[in-house]
């Protein structure tokens, strides 16, 4: 695979997988942003990217012109053959296969589900506590959602580092790596085939069993492949989405102690704060592909392109957001798009939230003081989800 | 003095972010998918008006409309 071609005109030839991307993306949609509504580059065979909130908006609203059957921008475009039902779904199939997946996932329905994830915090926290220094996206970030998912589908919990390998191949190394990416989703499958054939035989109470006992629109049970699609979404869209936003927001805390101290002293601002988190931070990027020529914001919009649907962009607008650049966790009006806007709107929004905030109450409870490790490099995950992947602290009270 | 507020979510507009119900929960309700509807008539009890426009306010759909009688 050649290594592309370092970046030099970002307005008219970005790259969302730049290392400098990656490592601070945010100073360079405001130099896209400046330049227009929605900018364009012929890499990855031709994508836009709307820097704006309203464009962002537009586009997500808008399913007559962009199609949701590819959601990733990659080096190519290969035949559609797996989808993941509601993400890469558009209208009419899109509700009814998303009214099977909310349910579980209700405010009241994560309610239920919030003790486990405390004493998954806790017991990912009782292993390190006693350590001077640690790698919190390695030994605690990305254990939770992991975990999480894993006990509601009824599957072990210890199959997590399996599902974080699959991951990581299909979004990062699945970019450029079109055998890699197929080889993930093939095991993948392969892994969730067996669960779903076991539980024919032996039903259990879990989330595979509630969508292989659901009935779509026309009162049929789901096909296999459907369930397994729906079972690959879950996986992919929540693990590490998740992982990155605790990750950022515990990374945002370490390093900024009058918010670490007064989250401690206002546990109050507890909600606000996630939100803020979630609008400054959001680690989700999702695309589209244009399907009809439209214009957005002004701006001609061709078919054969991507879109590149960056919600974190939308978010740090200043049209849209005062002080958009800095972090206030008492914001009182925060109509981020960190979970998507529309009829896409995340199915494990409410999941997500509730994950981060018990990881950041559990944590700031038994890790009172930490900071950046000096000695350490903070490093991001790249492509289509954001978020810290080493991340060193020392904790304890400096010295 | 002010007339009374009252709340609609518009269903064709709320996608089920649950900002609202978190933000006000005395003000709104989830159906089983999650969507947010206004509790009773949309009449909103006297003390409760600045949730109701901090509800608003964080909507992300723009999907909930306070009227003023």
């Amino acid at each position: 695979m050649n290594k592309p071609v370092p970046v030099t005109d970002w307005i008219s030839d970005f790259d969302h997988t730049d290392p400098r991307w990656t490592e601070n993306p945010y100073p360079i949609w405001d130099v896209l942003r400046a330049a227009s509504p929605v900018v364009h580059t012929d890499r990855f065979r031709g994508v836009y990217m709307p820097t704006t909130y309203e464009a962002v908006k537009a586009i997500a609203y808008d399913t007559e012109h962009f199609s949701s059957r590819r959601i990733i921008v990659r080096n190519s475009r290969p035949p559609i053959t797996q989808s993941a039902p509601p993400i890469t779904s558009d209208p009419p199939e899109h509700k009814p296969a998303k009214q099977l997946l909310l349910p579980p996932f209700t405010p009241d329905a994560m309610k239920k589900l919030e003790p486990r994830v405390r004493a998954i915090c806790n017991e990912l926290i009782d292993q390190f506590i006693d350590d001077p220094n640690v790698d919190a996206a390695a030994r605690y970030t990305k254990h939770i959602p992991v975990r999480a998912i894993a006990h509601m589908l009824g599957i072990p919990e210890q199959d997590g580092d399996l599902f974080i390998k699959w991951i990581h191949e299909i979004l990062e190394l699945g970019i450029t790596d079109e055998e890699t990416l197929m080889r993930a989703i093939e095991e993948m499958s392969h892994y969730f085939m067996g669960h779903i054939q076991a539980r024919k035989s032996k039903p259990t109470d879990d989330l595979i069993s509630t969508l292989m006992n659901a009935r779509d629109a026309n009162g049929q049970p789901l096909s296999d492949m459907h369930v397994l699609g729906s079972l690959r979404l879950l996986l992919i869209a929540g693990i590490d989405t998740t992982w990155s936003a605790i990750g950022a927001s515990l990374w945002h805390l370490a390093k900024t102690p009058a918010d670490r101290e007064r989250l401690i002293a206002e546990p109050e601002l507890m909600p606000t704060a996630i939100e803020e988190f979630l609008r400054a931070y959001s680690p989700v990027t999702m695309a589209r592909e244009v399907m009809k020529e439209t214009s957005i914001s002004g701006c001609p919009i061709k078919p054969e392109n991507m879109v590149l649907l960056s919600f974190p962009a939308a978010n740090r607008d200043p049209a849209m957001f005062h002080d958009a650049d800095k972090v206030l966790i008492d914001r009182k009006e925060n109509r981020h798009a960190a979970f998507g806007l529309g009829i896409h709107r995340c199915v494990g929004s409410n999941l997500a939230r509730m994950e981060m905030t018990v990881a950041i109450e559990e944590w700031l409870k038994r890790v009172p003081d930490f900071r950046l490790d000096p000695a350490g490099k903070v490093t991001w995950s790249e492509g289509t989800v954001r978020g810290p992947r080493q991340l060193p602290l020392l904790l304890g009270a400096a010295d | 003095m002010a007339g009374k507020l009252k709340i609609h979510v518009d269903p064709d507009k709320c996608q089920g972010h649950s900002r609202c119900k978190s933000l006000a929960p005395e003000l709104f309700e989830l159906d089983e998918y999650g969507n947010a509807h206004e509790i009773g008539d949309g009449t909103v009890p006297e003390g409760l008006e600045d949730k109701a426009w901090l509800a608003k306010s964080n909507c992300p759909e723009l999907a909930i409309e306070i009227t003023e009688d």
